[in-house]
């Protein structure tokens, strides 16, 4: 089945900066239908809204970081499908044996390339 | 002669009383200078030996005193940690602001490739995606100074007890009071796990991830 790239992608990460490279590189990839929070709490909220495929998050936020985001996210029953991606800074072994514990999809180390996001979301949501 | 004879269990029992286990430094000397200026004929149960090192801790306190006051603590709280701070701040802020102007022009540049076909198009495609993954370096340097903050602002914690153990020769004080460090959770907490971005050689790199990653499938 071919990935739908009108799908709604949420992007979570405390700087705006970031944000902004992904939804730059994300639109290089044909994602256009993009949306931000910037921690954990406001994501909930936006991924309650439904309708999203793809969360790819940072992990050191506050309040809410994103591993509790992730462990929020499998543990509702209307939203632990979702394939979720954690890009972080955080790059030591218990950190990705962490996150996969709470049920993380992929992980992406910062810094990142455009190519290495596509691989990731490739691995996740198939090829496109 | 008077008799100035010291009642050191009285004293200790007194400090002991007002500070619990925790005596400031300057109460410490003073119990010294006191057992020192009653005369050692009049010491009661203490040696020679132990007036000689009593007498000589004295000296080391009284020295130490003299020389964390001239670092002046108070100052380095009250000026150096907050100007430190701020600084590290507008940096934060100066390389975000260069960076959305940077992506601001990338973006524009995107719109008109848009317009170009084939070689050039790809070429400035290329160009331009490269532009985005290198403007992450703002992402990775601020949580790295937002790093150095929380260092300073643990520093400026330590200044406050230092400031506090030797009492008010050193300046105002705020005492805070040292939590008890609790038993270790089996489950490492988000505080324990957050110490990127590390340094080279003291994280792993994506293909580790991925290998580690592939180890639960």
């Amino acid at each position: 089945m071919p990935v739908d790239k009108n799908m709604k992608v949420l992007v979570v990460d405390d700087y705006r900066t970031m944000l902004r490279i992904l939804r730059n590189l994300l639109r290089q990839l044909d994602f256009r239908n993009v949306h931000e929070a910037t921690d954990g709490t406001e994501a909930l909220l936006k991924l309650r809204e439904g309708g999203f495929g793809l969360v790819i998050s940072d992990w050191n936020m506050e309040p809410m970081t994103g591993i509790q985001l992730l462990r929020e996210v499998r543990a509702d029953d209307k939203l632990r499908h979702i394939p979720f991606i954690m890009v972080t800074a955080e790059s030591k072994p218990e950190n990705v044996i962490a996150a996969k514990q709470a049920g993380v999809s992929n992980y992406i180390v910062k810094p990142f390339n455009a190519e290495t996001l596509k691989a990731k979301m490739a691995s996740v949501l198939g090829e496109f | 002669m008077p008799n100035k004879r010291v009642d050191v269990a009285r004293l200790l029992e007194e400090l002991r009383r007002r500070y619990g286990d925790t005596v400031k430094v300057e109460e410490v000397a003073k119990v010294i200078a006191a057992l020192l200026s009653s005369g050692t004929p009049n010491l009661v149960g203490v040696s020679r030996k132990i007036y000689a090192e009593l007498e000589a801790l004295n000296r080391y306190i009284q020295s130490a005193k003299a020389e964390i006051a001239a670092l002046r603590p108070d100052e380095v709280k009250a000026e150096y940690l907050p100007t430190a701070t701020n600084e590290l701040d507008a940096i934060v802020q100066a390389t975000a602001d260069a960076t959305n102007e940077i992506m601001d022009a990338t973006e524009t540049i995107e719109r008109v490739s848009e317009k170009l076909e084939g070689e050039n198009q790809d070429s400035l495609a290329d160009a331009t995606t490269r532009i985005y993954e290198a403007c992450g370096f703002q992402d990775i340097t601020g949580q790295r100074i937002t790093k150095v903050v929380k260092a300073l602002k643990e520093i400026e914690v330590k200044v406050d007890a230092l400031v506090v153990a030797f009492g008010g020769e050193l300046g105002e004080t705020k005492g805070k009071e040292t939590a008890k460090p609790e038993a270790k959770p089996a489950t490492p907490s988000d505080d324990e796990l957050l110490h990127g971005p590390q340094q080279p050689g003291e994280g792993i790199s994506q293909d580790e991830i991925d290998r580690l990653l592939a180890g639960f499938n």
